[in-house]
């Protein structure tokens, strides 16, 4: 799960990480009374879930989704112009977000950038704390060209942050004095908030140095684990449900994994392995899938009712492909399924069905027999084709 | 022959009498399994259908009924302390079905037994069987049979796919891993290979792969430069978007790397016969085998 900057800056907060002060604004009324809370200099801060935001540009072509305003007055502008307004980065694709709330910090004189993010090595099956002098700028550029300029450690999972990691990535950064001792208090509390959080990513970029010699979190991003959620309610409440996609909210509603691509067949799957697979296969075959979507194991009537609900309220969708491997539960259970799913839905696009495993000939034949346009296939393969053949 | 389990595994289920539990108990028995005893904390003096006796810890299991390895069915909150509960008991493999662990848990797991010599398989998987022997796990049973090639898969449904061909082709199965689709994983796809090297029955390996880590490119460098048999692989996700979590939490591009082209690409320059749709995997198979 994705929180925004500000949320993941509260959340920081808690265990003490310095940041700039701030507030989240809905208005631009709210931005001015913020602004002149906080005095001087504000900056004044998109909030998507996408990175890339100052250089981002606006559908209406106002450019930066990060602002610098002297004055209130500037601040409630500026906030004008970026509040339901849609800015493109160049993680949002070309449609792009649209800005609902901003977040208006005080501004910090900078004299030094760099980056700091914890992440799991799934390699080595423990977290890693990257940190670079590069600052600013984007770190799988860096980790490219100049991966010796990021300095990699690794925290075992049973004994966690200890001081001299702190110390290694402070004196790696190359900070000295109070700044030093900011740095290793806040590279701590970052990764005791990560832990604790269970965050899957925790991304300080640009981490700053200010003038008068303070160490201070500029940005923040987190990522959480969404297994975890159970255990974080207070988190699991910055959900912001306007950054994802509506079709994907409601699957989600009836546990079903969706994810909308651009295609034109949709697609409905027993398995997240085979949903994958399927999909390849689509491609493989000249088609272009519509989604990914995991009904699970089961594949109940309940199910394959939302599941063709969704896929069918996707206007792209020209045809769709079923693929179910029976396993355990038995074919003619799962023709059932579909047959009443697709007579209560209603669906009249071509509709190919797959079916492998226990009473295949039964589930087959039932529907073939069910007066429904099912294309009935023997194998994926052919499954795919028959698809490819329908949109076409 | 085959890898870890076997007709003499003794099974114990933590999580027998719950509703997943109970329902795989009944599949793995009938399919041959000597499930020996269940684990269900204030449960213990029970007996499970009239036909499993119940404990309340492993260990009691595993000192009343000699269990060697430990089927894992319960929910996720409890499930990290289930591993460690089976691994402390001394059982030396380990299969925890559960999907939905948060992954610090998973990693302070993995961490933790390392020392302990236990193997642990999964979580988030189907399990492991070799066909006609010991089924422990969520596969269909029918759709294996006893033969001369090993599976290695990240996937459930997929896995399945596999072996089917590989049952209809005539090749059968010696051991099917599923080491399941999360990112801190048990065993990993290098773990696998390395039991298959060394098992004699087994001829040649499928490798099932999929978006997200490094697991498929370890496997590659591993094959490169130790392995004595064909390996014939699929990677799922090749038309997956980029930051998108597919399905199994471990199924993720991030920051552009783990894409199925990278695990294609290394593969192949292992030597392993890459095939780009799952439906392919037995005809390779049939080919390598006969080269």
């Amino acid at each position: 799960m994705k929180v925004h900057e500000y949320q993941a800056k509260e959340i920081l907060q808690r265990y003490q990480v310095a940041v700039p002060k701030g507030k989240v604004a809905f208005s631009a009324e709210q931005a001015y009374a913020i602004a002149k809370e906080l005095g001087g200099t504000v900056v004044v801060k998109a909030q998507i879930h996408a990175g890339g935001r100052g250089k981002g540009t606006f559908t209406d072509g106002f450019k930066g989704g990060v602002k610098l305003a002297k004055t209130a007055d500037e601040a409630a502008e500026y906030a004008k112009k970026m509040l339901g307004n849609t800015l493109v980065t160049h993680q949002t694709g070309s449609a792009g977000k649209q800005v609902q709330k901003i977040y208006v910090t005080g501004a910090s004189s900078i004299a030094k950038e760099y980056y700091l993010g914890i992440v799991l090595d799934r390699s080595k099956q423990m977290n890693v704390i990257m940190s670079s002098t590069e600052g600013g700028v984007e770190i799988e550029k860096v980790a490219a060209e100049a991966p010796e300029k990021i300095l990699k450690t690794w925290i075992d999972p049973l004994l966690g942050i200890q001081p001299f990691h702190a110390r290694e990535i402070a004196f790696g950064l190359g900070f000295t004095g109070e700044a030093f001792k900011e740095c290793v208090k806040l590279v701590t509390a970052l990764y005791k908030a990560h832990e604790e959080t269970d965050s899957t990513l925790t991304e300080i970029n640009p981490l700053i140095l200010t003038e008068d010699g303070h160490v201070l979190a500029l940005d923040a991003k987190m990522n959480f684990d969404d297994n975890a959620l159970y255990r974080h309610q207070d988190i699991m409440e910055m959900r912001d449900f306007t950054e994802e996609d509506p079709l994907e909210v409601e699957a989600s509603k009836f546990d079903l994994n969706y994810i909308k691509l651009d295609g034109s067949i949709g697609c409905m799957v027993n398995g997240a392995g085979l949903a994958m697979a399927t999909m390849d296969v689509i491609k493989l075959e000249g088609g272009e899938p519509a989604n990914f979507l995991d009904v699970g194991g089961g594949a109940t009537t309940e199910r394959v009712k939302n599941a063709f609900r969704i896929l069918l309220s996707d206007k792209n969708v020209k045809a769709v492909l079923i693929n179910i491997f029976g396993g355990i539960v038995r074919c003619d259970v799962i023709a059932e399924g579909v047959i009443a799913a697709a007579k209560e839905i209603g669906v009249n696009l071509p509709v190919v069905v797959r079916l492998q495993g226990t009473n295949v000939d039964k589930g087959k034949a039932m529907l073939t027999e069910s007066g429904l346009k099912f294309a009935v296939a023997d194998n994926l393969k052919q499954a795919a084709q028959m698809a490819v053949a329908s949109v076409k | 022959m085959s890898i870890l389990v076997n007709k003499d595994t003794r099974v114990l289920v933590q999580g027998i009498t719950g509703k997943e539990g109970s329902f795989h108990t009944k599949q793995s028995l009938e399919y041959g399994t000597k499930v020996v005893a269940g684990v269900t904390p204030g449960k213990g003096g029970t007996t499970w259908e009239g036909k499993v006796p119940v404990f309340n810890t492993v260990a009691d299991a595993v000192k009343a009924e000699g269990a060697s390895a430990a089927l894992i069915f319960v929910p996720p909150p409890f499930s990290a302390d289930a591993v460690l509960e089976a691994a402390d008991a001394g059982v030396a493999v380990i299969v925890c079905i559960t999907e939905g662990i948060p992954a610090r848990d998973e990693a302070r797991v993995k961490a933790a037994i390392k020392a302990n010599g236990a193997r642990l398989i999964g979580p988030n998987c189907p399990g492991i069987i070799t066909p006609g022997e010991c089924k422990m796990g969520i596969m269909p049973g029918y759709i294996h049979k006893q033969g001369r090639v090993g599976v290695i898969s990240r996937s459930g449904t997929l896995t399945y796919e596999a072996v089917w061909q590989l049952t209809e082709s005539g090749l059968g199965e010696t051991t099917c891993i599923g080491i399941g689709g999360d990112p801190v994983p048990g065993t990993s796809h290098v773990d696998a290979l390395q039991l298959f090297n060394a098992d004699p029955a087994t001829e040649g390996v499928v490798l099932i792969g999929e978006i997200g880590g490094t697991s498929e490119e370890e496997a590659a460098a591993y094959i490169k430069a130790n392995m004595k048999k064909p390996v014939v692989a699929f990677i799922a996700g090749q038309t997956a978007p980029p930051g998108r979590r597919m399905g199994h939490a471990g199924a993720i591009i991030a920051g552009g790397k783990g894409t199925a082209a990278e695990k294609m690409k290394a593969l192949t320059e292992a030597g392993v016969v890459v095939v780009k749709s799952p439906t392919e995997l037995g005809a390779a198979m049939m080919t390598a085998l006969k080269a």
